[in-house]
């Protein structure tokens, strides 16, 4: 068995298409994970709903990530791409995790800066927006960084829903040349190339905001 | 529900199936965190080398290129064919290695620096220090993480199905294709996903109470048979990924 660098440069732009569509599945879905996180972070605060919301949480997190692909995938609409599944998928599930992160930081915003905003009789927009979240969303970036790493990571299990990323790339091209050693070598390569240079900046991140 | 009662001994198949692979990979698991953990609080720097480079390839790669590597690179490499479960529980075991190892790592290091400096002025050996003073003290600091960890890798291992394993993705993706029945196949297998997770936090809780009685403290959530029911805690650092 020898190494066939010609072959492993002549499909490394396929393999970089393939790397594109991982990072835009992961960009894509982080932008929910981060939004919808924040949103069930606060309607966590609220009475009964809450705790029916935690229970869902709970749920999706206890759950595989793969399950649940394929199985929202089998119910969506055919005008639906698979990569649109995906993305939103990967972005539901992991707002269950960044709800948590969210939900830290916002317990960790010392009692008095309520109570200030209160006295001050701010509206719940104004407390929210100018009092608390600045301080709570702060103290969580790193944390919230060290999940963007793990969804990059997750991405490809989409290729069980027919999304052509760069692991599904490589099966095509690697069993197409006979070439699998490499094909998958490269991969594995490919992914410590984008997620150890991002794990160093954010332990750069940590170090700048203090971790709660 | 009939369908899910008919197919019952199937789904139950796969969740043995699935048992094994979480119990695998934690056993694996928990054997390289401890040993790269340990090492990378040692003095010099070959032993920490040695685990970050450890820490740093196994946690930077997704568990499932790492399975399919395993499955479909190595046989032609080697000329040797793992078994499918025998792969997923090497890919599971070594990528929740990694996060257990800075577990460790970091639980060790959060040890109060007083507790090592009594066991060099009791003339303690390295061995006797880790055993009796250092370890049972970061244990109990380290499990609530673990907790979460555990229940990353049994997700991990549904991964295994796109190898050809027979766990409970596999059954409920074969009951799809036999009987259409989407919402049904998948409910099933959610639902055994989520009550193996429940077992394992359950354990995990027990275990948190007994590493904290030993060292003389009261277990977070208090003492009654109610504290096994307070919510998990995550942390936030997110342990888990």
């Amino acid at each position: 068995m020898i190494w066939d660098f010609e072959w492993t440069f002549q499909v490394l732009p396929d393999l970089m298409r393939g790397l594109a569509v991982t990072v835009q599945a992961t960009l894509l879905g982080y932008l929910i994970a981060l939004v919808l996180g924040l949103v069930l972070a606060m309607v966590r605060r609220i009475p009964v709903l809450g705790a029916i919301v935690h229970g869902a949480m709970e749920f999706v997190r206890t759950t595989p990530l793969l399950v649940q692909l394929v199985f929202v995938f089998a119910l969506a609409p055919s005008t639906v791409s698979a990569l649109t599944v995906g993305i939103v998928v990967l972005g539901v599930h992991y707002s269950a995790y960044t709800a948590e992160v969210y939900r830290s930081g916002i317990e960790g915003v010392a009692k008095g800066q309520w109570e200030a905003a209160r006295a001050l009789s701010l509206p719940a927009s104004r407390t929210w927006g100018a009092v608390v979240l600045p301080q709570a969303i702060r103290k969580v970036i790193p944390a919230l960084g060290n999940y963007l790493i793990a969804m990059f990571k997750d991405t490809p299990l989409l290729l069980a829903i027919t999304v052509v990323e760069l692991l599904a790339t490589a099966r095509q091209v690697g069993s197409a040349g006979f070439r699998i050693v490499e094909a998958y070598t490269v991969v594995g390569f490919l992914f410590l190339l984008v997620s150890v240079p991002s794990a160093i900046i954010i332990r750069r991140l940590e170090r700048r905001y203090a971790a709660v | 529900m009939d369908f899910l009662i008919e197919r019952l001994p199937l789904y139950l198949e796969g969740a043995w199936v699935t048992v094994q692979l979480t119990a695998g990979g934690l056993a694996l698991a928990f054997v390289l965190a401890m040993f790269f953990g340990v090492l990378g609080t040692r003095p010099g720097w070959l032993p920490r080398a040695v685990a970050t480079t450890y820490v740093e390839v196994f946690r930077g790669i997704a568990a499932l290129v790492l399975m399919f590597w395993m499955a479909y690179a190595l046989p032609i490499l080697t000329g040797y064919q793992l078994d499918g479960r025998f792969a997923a529980i090497l890919a599971v075991g070594l990528n929740v290695g990694a996060y257990g190892a800075e577990v460790v790592r970091g639980a060790i290091n959060a040890v109060p620096r007083a507790q090592t400096e009594a066991t060099i002025a009791l003339d303690m050996t390295w061995f006797q220090r880790m055993r009796l003073v250092i370890l049972p003290q970061a244990w109990a600091q380290m499990l609530p993480t673990f907790g979460n960890l555990s229940i990353e890798l049994m997700k991990a291992t549904a991964v295994s199905f796109l190898i050809g394993v027979a766990d409970i993705s596999a059954i409920a993706e074969r009951m799809r294709q036999a009987t259409g029945e989407t919402v049904l196949a998948f409910s099933g297998a959610l639902i055994l996903y989520f009550l193996i997770a429940q077992v394992l936090i359950f354990g995990v809780r027990l275990l948190e109470r007994r590493a904290n009685r030993r060292l003389g403290r009261v277990p977070p959530g208090g003492k009654g048979i109610l504290g096994l029911l307070r919510p998990p805690a995550l942390t936030a650092s997110g342990g888990a990924k």
